[in-house]
């Protein structure tokens, strides 16, 4: 009786999955356009992670376009930004799941090329964000200019230090590449422009507030004349801001520039213990990544890179309506 | 590890033997301190030669403003480091304490700044949340039999996942000052107040773990669980107890992170466990249980913080810090057994 019954469960749903990935091929191979038709399309999103403040802002800009635009979606993320393995499992999920479209950003570009080509195999449209991956598969990337922003930094931090003097970096990665473009964008922009100033030391903090503080206070030991330290991401910048405190130090002493938002960083910059920060555009990237892929599902080329834009905020501008939007806590 | 078997009339028979295991840890405790007294010493000299070193290297090391905050980097990790020293003498082993850490801190930020409590019901509230998860922690290794590895890797998921949900996924902030001086104030000018809370759990961990007869015990199931459950000791009982002290110092642990950051962040403390567990196995505790000091412990946790703050200022790259960090674990803990070797 039991086995029976469980033989019919069983039954039942071998039916129902191949009936549903029928639906999906049909979906996917089928005629394009009808987005309003029938069953919404679905976009699977793989993101870097979720945790940080920085996706939740992604997923917010994501989720808003795929309203206005009558998709589904679903956003999910490895836990920390260290588990390229985890995402690559979430990866292979979701191209399982054959869904009309995959948004991905790549935790490692060498990694990930398998899947993305058995995704491209299967015909399933990729987009990317944020971070790419070195396959000839995705249609497009929508980022920012990590390099660009990073000089940007540089811009900043040697106008503010009087383009003399010694620099420090605290990144938050050696490895993903925002990590180390945001590194070298600033450290090349100093190389280039600024010879008067010297990089003095670069250590990395995991973007841990905590690390990220007790490596800014060894740092200040280490180099009594230090002018400035730009932090790469907000647990990094926010780390440093806290060893100023911990030292009873203010933003005259020394010069921080920042890296995304977040209230501390924010409130940091609107107390002049920093100087200011790059804000990149993280619901501008999400929206633009789901409208990329609608386009892809819907037989449109979307653009090769779709440059999501990044800004200098400080006490300034920080209100300003341009930068207020791209602004989170 | 626990074995629920109640004593069968042989075992009963045997236990007049039995006593003597148990009787013998009683007395061990001057052959122990003997070794944890030289493991000690080893570790103590470490941590002289390691800030000779850096002082030599570098005279930026050497500097009250320097050493001030070496102690602070030390304050979470060693606070950690100290409260799973008890669970590691049992030759258990507790992963929930980092992000079980993140947990209370996050718990005390929906007391304070969520709820609006006071502050001292939020510090209470998060040092309980560490306290409730030891509890849970020590129950399901006693009443389910499950190996501490699993009971506490199944816990270390279980808070990372539930810091994350009920803070929203995103930082508490506090506002209260008062709150901040609880890690950043200075009772001593100069001398954070995190350093002087580590200090005071490792006093506190010190005459628990030497003078009262929860450390007696904690030495005795390490030692041979099953021998002291056979002389009569509620072994269960008194390892539930020991978890859950241990879950009371990672509560103090995420107040004292969360004060010292200003907020709770609720992606924090995956590794610190690790580094804590570093720290007692440099100090000379052993992992197969038994043998341990908290004068031992907080030797470790600076060795790990000198270590770490001197290569920083010696601008050492942060990928060889580790290597540096790992290579000293290495010989920690093969000097400690290639000793233990030649005693035996």
């Amino acid at each position: 009786m039991k086995n029976a019954r469980k033989m019919s469960v069983l039954a039942t749903a071998a039916i129902a999955v191949v009936a549903l990935a029928g639906c999906a091929q049909g979906g996917s191979a089928g005629s394009g356009g009808d987005a309003g038709s029938g069953d919404k399309p679905y976009i699977a999103m793989i993101s870097k992670g979720f945790q940080h403040q920085f996706w939740q802002a992604v997923k917010q800009g994501a989720e808003e376009r795929a309203e206005e635009l009558g998709v589904e979606i679903t956003f999910e993320g490895p836990a920390s930004e260290t588990e390229v393995d985890a995402q690559l499992q979430m990866l292979q999920a979701a191209i399982d799941k054959s869904p009309d479209a995959i948004a991905y950003a790549a935790l490692d570009p060498e990694a990930c090329i398998p899947l993305i080509d058995a995704a491209g195999a299967a015909e399933i449209p990729v987009v990317q964000f944020d971070a790419g991956c070195d396959s000839d598969v995705p249609l497009s990337i929508a980022k920012t200019d990590s390099l660009g922003a990073g000089a940007l930094a540089a811009d900043h931090m040697a106008e503010l230090i009087g383009e003399e003097g010694e620099v420090a970096i605290v990144g938050h990665s050696q490895i993903n590449s925002t990590g180390v473009e945001r590194r070298d964008g600033f450290v090349e922009q100093m190389e280039a422009e600024y010879p008067d100033i010297e990089i003095v030391d670069i250590q990395y903090g995991d973007g841990d507030h905590l690390k990220s503080a007790d490596i800014a206070k060894a740092m200040i030991a280490a180099h009594p004349d230090l002018k400035g330290i730009y932090g790469t991401n907000e647990g990094s910048a926010v780390g440093v801001v806290n060893a100023l405190t911990e030292l009873g130090m203010n933003g005259d002493d020394l010069t921080v520039i920042g890296f995304d938002s977040g209230k501390a960083q924010m409130d940091a910059i609107t107390n002049g213990l920093m100087a200011g920060a790059i804000t990149q555009n993280p619901i501008g990237i999400g929206a633009e990544t789901v409208q990329a892929a609608y386009d892809a599902i819907n037989g449109d080329t979307p653009e090769e890179v779709i440059d999501t834009g990044y800004f200098f905020y400080d006490a300034e501008n920080m209100k300003d309506e341009e930068i207020a939007a791209v602004l989170y806590e | 590890m626990t074995t629920s078997t109640p004593p069968t009339p042989t075992a009963s028979a045997k236990n007049p033997e039995q006593i003597n295991p148990p009787g013998g840890t009683e007395r061990r405790p001057i052959g122990q301190v003997l070794r944890s007294q030289l493991q000690q010493s080893l570790a103590f000299a470490t941590l002289v030669v390691l800030i000779i070193f850096f002082s030599i290297s570098s005279s930026s090391f050497f500097t009250v403003s320097n050493i001030s905050g070496i102690l602070l980097s030390t304050a979470v990790i060693g606070i950690l480091a100290v409260g799973t020293t008890f669970v590691i003498i049992t030759g258990g082993i507790d992963l929930s304490i980092g992000t079980g850490m993140t947990l209370c801190a996050v718990m005390t930020g929906v007391f304070i700044t969520d709820m609006g409590l006071p502050l001292v019901v939020g510090v209470i509230g998060g040092i309980a949340t560490g306290a409730l998860m030891g509890l849970i922690n020590g129950l399901n290794i006693t009443f389910l039999g499950l190996p501490p590895f699993i009971a506490t890797l199944a816990m270390m998921l279980i808070a990372q996942g539930l810091a994350l949900v009920i803070s929203g996924v995103a930082p508490i902030y506090f506002a209260e000052q008062a709150f901040k001086d609880i890690a950043l104030g200075t009772l001593i000018p100069g001398l954070p107040n995190a350093v002087l809370i580590l200090f005071a759990c490792a006093i506190v961990a010190y005459v628990v773990l030497s003078k009262t007869i929860l450390g007696r015990y904690t030495f005795a199931i390490g030692s041979n669980e099953e021998a002291t459950r056979l002389s009569g000791v509620n072994t269960r009982k008194w390892t539930i107890l020991i978890y859950t002290v241990a879950g009371i110092f990672t509560g103090i642990a995420g107040v004292v992170i969360a004060a010292r950051l200003g907020s709770a962040q609720p992606q924090l403390g995956t590794g610190y466990e690790l580094q804590a567990i570093a720290a007692v196995i440099i100090g000379g505790t052993s992992l197969l249980g038994g043998r341990g000091s908290i004068l031992g412990t907080l030797i470790g946790a600076l060795i790990m913080s000198v270590l770490i703050n001197g290569l920083r200022i010696l601008s050492i790259q942060t990928e060889w810090q580790n290597v540096v960090v790992g290579i000293v674990i290495l010989v920690a803990v093969f000097t400690d057994s290639l000793r233990r070797r030649r005693e035996a």
